[in-house]
């Protein structure tokens, strides 16, 4: 049997044992949860029609031009106002003309009788504030966690069959290559897939929403972006979790032994979620493969990436995971039949003890 | 004392499966020395030897686990590839399989590991439990079952392609004795069906039961192999011994004789090289009847104690 169809061998079984597991259904359905919460909620929240109660008709004509206003054509002032205070309306207009409300000042019905003064635009690309701040958060976040979730059930699984010791059964009967592969391509399938149904979610609960029209044409790019650099960003350090499961033999050493790999998940996260706002740093981090996957699709959302770098980005990225595969590969070999407590990423190195 | 031996001791005994001159070190440590030893087609050959005599590393380099520093392991003159070595069957010394997964699903999965096509492991698998007698519990997780029916699993692991060469480190270990006949049974039924079986324990009177050929190692080097009733013979003492009806004590004056044990009737003596046994047992007649007279055929243990000295 090739190599090549022992790792399919090996991934199937990957697959078929995470579709049972239930930190995978879990996560899964959390995100996407997640997912319909950042584009439905806010539409939610600051939709729903004001409604205004007025007694004038000439003033209700002018009202009803608003779209998100809806008007209610009362007998009196009183009737209005009595209105309000039932709290079957939101806000009542009355002679004067005076605007009455309970306690929150109606805006968009002062706003519909006031007059502006005409406004332009000089950079009509920039994006509203909760979205500017809550899309690199998000992209931050489903990285960060898809990738730390799939990465350490790289680690478990491969520490697991250590730990287990049907490590050896399997080095006996397949290449190591063939092992390594096969538990990379399913966690990558399987943590591609999470994403991707994410991305869809996304797109289509924006859609559905009625998200503005401008925000779409920005956030599908983005997303699909995204997408591109979360497949790479995350085989980029598949094989380093695979490694680092090696190094462990027991589970309770997972943790001490994964933490180069932790930090190189976690401190970009950090990194974007407090640097979002600034643009050099930004720039920096999206060519810095392991905070390129979040900063990158941020800056190509804000409008502040030319058509070339995300190109550039990925090409960078893509030479760093196949330097990171050899790595990982190298490490997981030498030390996946070491047994006896930890080893040392130098003794590993070092080793090459299969056929 | 330096009983190494090299090929040419034992010229006879041409294996299907040949350990040719195997080396390996640990860093500064010599764990095997030009290893040397055949397994025969259709035998079962035991492999004895203390803790830490490089039993497990010769087993490892057998199935390609381990690399070997220098030498090669050969099938039918041929030496080992990926390819060839799929056909093997092995259990580790130390027993596993994935606790969460049932009996069956690990079973097939590890026969398609070695090749089998997704049919051909789903069938092998079902007959196979049911012969071990794990039909019925073949849709539990293995951390279900008790010890000894996760052993038994264990053996189907290693058997589920019908392996042309099985390799097993320590399979008696930790087997309550309904496993260990089980064990000996399947054992059996390979090495009839001309495989050639190798595997390694510290029950020497196991082993001096079940296997017809024998392999010492000690310290890395291999210190006697071959044919059991021949190591027997080719290490048997002129050691004899005497029951009569009276006290054999008269044998201690006798020549050529020297007496290793007396209890009243019963002597166990030890012959000069050129001395007549029969005149030792003619003398015995002249005295009174006799009991029983023989030569002492050695144990393995003694066997075993003896070569590792």
């Amino acid at each position: 049997m090739s190599t090549y169809a022992a790792a399919k061998v090996v991934a199937a079984r990957e697959i078929r044992v995470k579709l049972r597991d239930k930190t995978f259904i879990f996560s899964t359905v959390f995100f996407l949860l997640f997912a319909i919460a950042v584009t439905v909620l806010p539409v939610l929240f600051s939709g729903g029609a004001t409604t205004v109660a007025v007694a004038d008709q000439a003033t209700a004509t002018r009202l009803q031009q608003q779209e998100d206003l809806e008007v209610r054509v009362v007998a009196s002032d009183a009737a209005a106002e009595q209105l309000v205070r039932d709290g079957d309306v939101d806000a009542a207009v009355v002679s004067g003309p005076e605007v009455i409300a309970m306690s929150d000042r109606p805006g968009d019905v002062v706003n519909a009788l006031s007059t502006q003064p005409p406004v332009r635009l000089l950079d009509v690309d920039a994006v509203d504030p909760f979205l500017a701040y809550i899309v690199p958060f998000a992209l931050a976040f489903v990285f960060f966690f898809t990738s730390f979730l799939f990465g350490l059930q790289i680690a478990q699984s491969v520490t697991e069959e250590k730990q287990t010791r049907i490590v050896e059964i399997l080095v006996a009967s397949v290449p190591t290559r063939a092992l390594l592969a096969g538990k990379v391509a399913a966690l990558t399938l399987l943590a591609f897939a999470q994403v991707a149904l994410i991305a869809i979610v996304t797109l289509i609960g924006a859609r559905l929403a009625g998200l503005d029209r401008g925000v779409l044409h920005l956030l599908q790019p983005t997303i699909g972006w995204f997408v591109a650099f979360f497949l790479i960003g995350f085989v980029m350090l598949a094989a380093l979790w695979a490694g680092v499961g090696a190094l462990a033999s027991r589970p309770e050493d997972l943790n001490s032994s994964s933490q180069p790999v932790q930090m190189a998940v976690m401190l970009p996260f950090f990194a974007v979620i407090f640097f979002g706002e600034n643009d050099l740093a930004m720039r920096v981090f999206s060519y810095i493969p392991f905070s390129a996957p979040t900063a990158m699709p941020t800056r190509i959302f804000n409008g502040d990436a030319a058509l070339w770098e995300p190109f550039v980005s990925l090409g960078i990225m893509a030479v760093t995971a196949a330097a990171l595969l050899a790595v990982g590969a190298r490490v997981y070999e030498g030390s996946l039949l070491r047994t006896n407590g930890k080893t040392s990423w130098a003794t590993a190195w070092r080793s090459r003890t299969t056929v | 004392m330096s009983r190494t031996h090299s090929r040419a001791d034992f010229p006879s005994v041409e294996g299907m499966l040949n350990v040719e001159s195997v080396s390996r070190s640990f860093g500064d440590r010599a764990v095997l020395r030009d290893v040397t030893f055949p397994v025969g087609s259709g035998k079962l050959t035991g492999f004895v030897g203390a803790n830490g005599a490089g039993k497990t590393t010769t087993m490892r380099i057998i199935l390609g686990v381990l690399a070997a520093d220098s030498g090669e392991v050969t099938l039918e003159g041929r030496p080992l590839t990926r390819e060839i070595r799929q056909r093997f069957g092995y259990m580790p010394e130390e027993r596993g399989l994935y606790p969460k997964m049932t009996v069956h699903d690990q079973v097939v999965y590890l026969g398609r590991l070695h090749g089998l096509s997704s049919s051909a492991a789903e069938d092998r698998t079902t007959k196979l439990l049911e012969r071990l007698g794990l039909g019925e519990r073949a849709g539990e997780k293995l951390e279900k079952l008790s010890l000894g029916n996760q052993q038994r699993a264990q053996v189907a692991a290693a058997l589920v392609h019908d392996p042309e060469v099985l390799v097993l480190d320590e399979p008696f270990s930790g087997l309550d004795p309904i496993a260990v006949e089980t064990m000996v049974d399947v054992l059996r039924d390979r090495a009839s069906s001309g495989v050639p079986v190798l595997f390694s324990s510290h029950q020497l009177e196991l082993v001096e039961r079940l296997c017809d050929d024998l392999v010492i190692i000690a310290d890395g080097s291999i210190r006697a192999a071959g044919d059991r009733n021949a190591l027997r013979a080719q290490h048997a003492l002129p050691r004899y011994q005497l029951v009569v009806d009276t006290d054999a004590g008269w044998l201690r004056d006798q020549p050529g004789v020297t007496l290793l044990d007396l209890e009243g009737p019963r002597a166990v003596f030890d012959l000069d090289p050129g001395s007549d046994d029969q005149k030792v047992l003619l003398a015995a007649l002249e005295r009174g009847p006799v009991r029983s007279f023989g030569p002492v055929v050695p144990s393995l243990t003694e066997i075993f104690r003896e070569v590792v000295r």
